[in-house]
């Protein structure tokens, strides 16, 4: 019943995704004017009928009701109820599911609450949202329909698959979700002001909140997927430049260059075709990340669909959706006139300078991404990994990691390096300073090596744009500048850090021995059985002690699950002020001795306390660009009401 | 910045444009030298890769040849495809469904030696999930084997 309930949702919102597209569009024309009226209540409700199914889903999973062909696939009932819940979306359909639901509520969201585009570029742009929403729509009911019954109900399912029974996967595919589609707004507000021509500071201040609310989602879903892939997978990496993860950092990559340049569009009324341009290509790396990873071209836990179907939908709908807004941007960009001018030494220039090199570094892992694919085409297996992302990665990540410590202090419209020069003195040392004492310490290769000093440069260099301002008068904006940027800086010295300081060790050992790992002492005491909800495992008792300090136990486990039945490791991680220990347990030999893999990582955690800082950064903006914005409004409506009074 | 004011668009356009063709051209030529070629043993007997050449190698492990070293975590084994045997070492935490007579990808380089150094090894890890490119061996390879491996 709820099922069908669900289905019953899902048409229906189908259907209002139609009418909000056609009385959009037809609201645009004189003759149709009237039905304008309607499009911001179809798109509110159709966000909420979206709600309603995926909110049906949850419950057929919560109960695991069996009879849906969904459930008994990818779920038991023996499972722990929070992960029955997420089971929910982590499975092909279910995930489908919850994109449609983002899609329609965001589209809700703008309608119900965004006031400051003109009445007819929000018609065009929720006009818009409603034609991406159909397609997948679309493809959710015609070749993914999550409410498929199936007779005769099975007795049992058959599991979630054990990697993804995992607290980190309950909250870090909606959240990549919530980033992912929401970008699919600022590719509606692009198409609306493509539709309309009206491209300027008004229409990049509506867009700016929407983009950095996205973006927000976006850096949090990275890092929290980053750690979960690091203490789940129990290999000691934290990015594999798998090309899930790139899927992902794709979006981002274009989204971070999007933000950047509608700020410039908001302040300066510059960069109007470029900012329409990014927002066009952020959501569709989106939907090439989606394609990649459900049209079960990739083999890896994240791709559920191994159906050519499904794959040949998604790749039409790409086609339709990017090939289309790229076509319009070519007929309409030259009739968006050029915006202010500004020289190449000025806060503009910088930026623009940032822009491309991210649009490079996109490109570049773009290219690495779909490289494979075009290779198998041809007939050569090949993967593409770290050797070509790193180098490659870096070329261009060095030279805009330099002028991001600079760009923030200069003014806009035009500058002089001169003017700025003195205050950037203290970094430049650091820098000198980090690699005379790297040089000395020796044994750093080149990447760790740029990486290190750059962060201690830029750590130094983000906080400037704080000095010479009244700290409690300084908008929330600026310090969300400052946070981000610093959070850059950040997470560059743990990455850095982790790649150039860690320790590694593989040993055998027997009960009763002790190891060392850069300053731990790791003994084993024993390996126990131990059992779960769902699983048993064996657990290795490992004494660590630090230096003097006194030994804590630490217990990393080989767990088997029963449904389906699948082996994983669970590292065991111990966190200190300046690094983690991180220990595997691996196979017993022959000879009874037990294989240990152990790391001690120097400030890893610092890469994700680095992207939550610049998440937080982006918060703080937000919070500050809604408030000045409502206060602007405000300040208009009073002086009209003024203005009405008076006229009386 | 002497530029004449009206040409900036078309100034910024092209430079941006320079870059971005530029990374594109240096990422196909690394892509070239960078990307690491899947071998089956027959392929990699007859011609090996350049020894600090980062590859991939499939097969079936042979029936018999694993054995431990004594440091309790390196261990050697023979991979072959019925027409060729590779010897692979590999210090690591090995996989739980690694056995005798299944299939696994070994990533790593060959050695001057002849024998392959494994970084890393993808066995199957559940009833469901094959190596990809296990799976599109040719039929030939595939029947001998399943041949060899009974």
């Amino acid at each position: 019943m709820i099922a069908e309930l669900g289905l019953a949702a899902l048409w229906l919102a189908a259907a209002l995704a139609a009418l909000q597209l056609v009385s959009g569009a037809l609201g645009l024309t004189p003759k149709g004017a009237a039905l304008a009226g309607i499009v911001r209540p179809v798109a509110v409700v159709q966000g909420l009928l979206a709600l309603t199914a995926f909110i049906c889903l949850i419950y057929v999973f919560a109960v695991t009701d069996l009879s849906v062909k969904l459930v008994a696939m990818n779920s038991h009932s023996m499972k722990p109820l929070v992960f029955k819940i997420a089971g929910a979306w982590g499975n092909h359909e279910g995930s489908m599911l919850l994109w449609v639901t983002v899609m329609g509520m965001a589209g809700g969201v703008v309608a119900l609450i965004e006031r400051r585009l003109p009445e007819r570029t929000m018609l065009a742009t929720l006009a818009g949202q409603a034609f991406v929403s159909i397609g997948f729509y679309a493809f959710l009911l015609i070749a993914s329909n999550p409410f498929e019954r199936l007779s005769p109900t099975p007795v049992e399912g058959n599991g979630l698959n054990p990697l993804l029974q995992d607290l980190g996967l309950a909250f870090h595919p909606p959240t990549l979700y919530l980033g992912y589609v929401g970008l699919s707004v600022a590719f509606s507000f692009a198409i609306g002001a493509l539709v309309t021509r009206e491209v300027g500071p008004a229409f990049a201040r509506a867009m700016r909140p929407w983009v950095l609310a996205a973006w927000i989602f976006l850096t949090a879903g990275i890092a929290a997927g980053s750690y979960w892939a690091y203490y789940e997978l129990g290999w000691g990496g934290w990015w594999f430049w798998d090309p899930v993860e790139n899927a992902s950092l794709m979006p981002w990559l274009a989204a971070t260059a999007l933000l950047h340049s509608v700020s410039v569009l908001a302040a300066r009324n510059a960069l109007r075709a470029w900012t329409i341009m990014l927002g066009v290509v952020a959501f569709s790396m989106s939907m090439v990340g989606t394609f990649l990873v459900r049209s079960g071209i990739l083999t890896s836990v994240h791709a559920f669909a191994v159906d050519p179907e499904r794959g040949s939908f998604i790749l039409v709908l790409l086609a339709i959706y990017i090939g289309g807004a790229l076509t319009l941007f070519a007929l309409r960009a030259g009739t968006v006139t050029e915006g202010e001018r500004f020289a190449l030494v000025s806060r503009e220039g910088a930026l623009v300078f940032n822009n491309v090199m991210l649009s490079a570094i996109l490109g570049i892992v773009l290219f690495g991404t779909l490289y494979p694919l075009v290779a198998e085409a041809m007939g050569a297996k090949v993967s593409v990994g770290p050797p070509y992302f790193n180098p490659m990665g870096a070329l261009f990540v060095v030279p805009m990691l330099v002028v991001l410590a600079v760009g923030p202090l200069l003014r806009w419209r035009n500058d002089r390096f001169g003017r700025v020069g003195g205050r950037l003195v203290i970094p430049a040392m650091l820098v000198a300073a980090g690699a005379m004492a790297l040089l000395v310490m020796g044994g750093v290769s080149l990447l760790p090596f740029l990486g290190l000093v750059l962060a201690v440069g830029l750590a130094w260099a983000s906080l400037l744009p704080l000095r010479e301002r009244k700290l409690r008068r300084t908008p929330l904006a600026v310090w969300g500048m400052v946070m981000a940027h610093f959070g850059v800086a950040v997470s560059l010295f743990g990455m850095s850090s982790e790649s150039a300081f860690s320790i590694e060790k593989l040993v055998a050992v027997n009960a009763g021995d002790t190891t060392e790992v850069g300053p731990w002492l790791v003994r084993l005491d024993g390996v126990e059985p131990v059992a779960g909800p769902n699983w048993t495992a064996l657990e290795a008792q490992l004494k660590v002690r630090y230096k003097d300090a006194d030994p804590v136990m630490v217990r990393p486990q080989s767990r088997s699950f029963w449904t389906p039945p699948q082996q994983t490791s669970e590292s065991a991680l111990l966190t200190r002020w300046n690094g983690q220990l991180y220990a595997v347990l691996g196979g017993e030999g022959e000879d009874g001795r037990w294989q240990l893999r152990l790391w001690w990582k120097p400030f890893v955690t610092l890469i994700w306390i680095g992207g939550l800082l610049i998440a937080f950064g982006g918060v703080l903006a937000l919070i500050g660009r809604v408030k000045s914005d409502l206060r602007r409004i405000i300040a208009r409506d009073r002086t009209a009401d003024r203005r009405e009074s008076q006229g009386r | 910045m002497a530029i004449k004011a009206k040409h900036q668009r078309l100034v910024l356009l092209a430079i941006a444009l320079i870059v971005l063709i530029g990374a594109g051209l240096l990422a196909a030529w690394a892509l070239r030298n960078q990307a690491s070629y899947f071998y089956v043993p027959s392929e990699i007997v007859a011609d090996p890769p350049a020894p600090d050449r980062a590859v991939r190698l499939g097969g079936m492990v042979e029936q018999g040849s694993l054995r431990t070293e004594a440091d309790g975590v390196t261990i050697a084994f023979v991979v072959q495809d019925g027409d060729a045997r590779v010897p692979v070492r590999f210090s690591g935490i090995i996989p739980s469904l690694f056995v005798e007579g299944s299939g696994v990808v070994a990533e790593g380089r060959m050695g001057r030696n002849g024998v392959f150094i494994a970084d890393n090894l993808l066995a199957k890890h559940d009833e469901n999930y094959i190596p990809r490119e296990m799976q599109e061996m040719t039929t030939a390879q595939a029947e001998r084997v399943v041949a060899e491996t009974r």
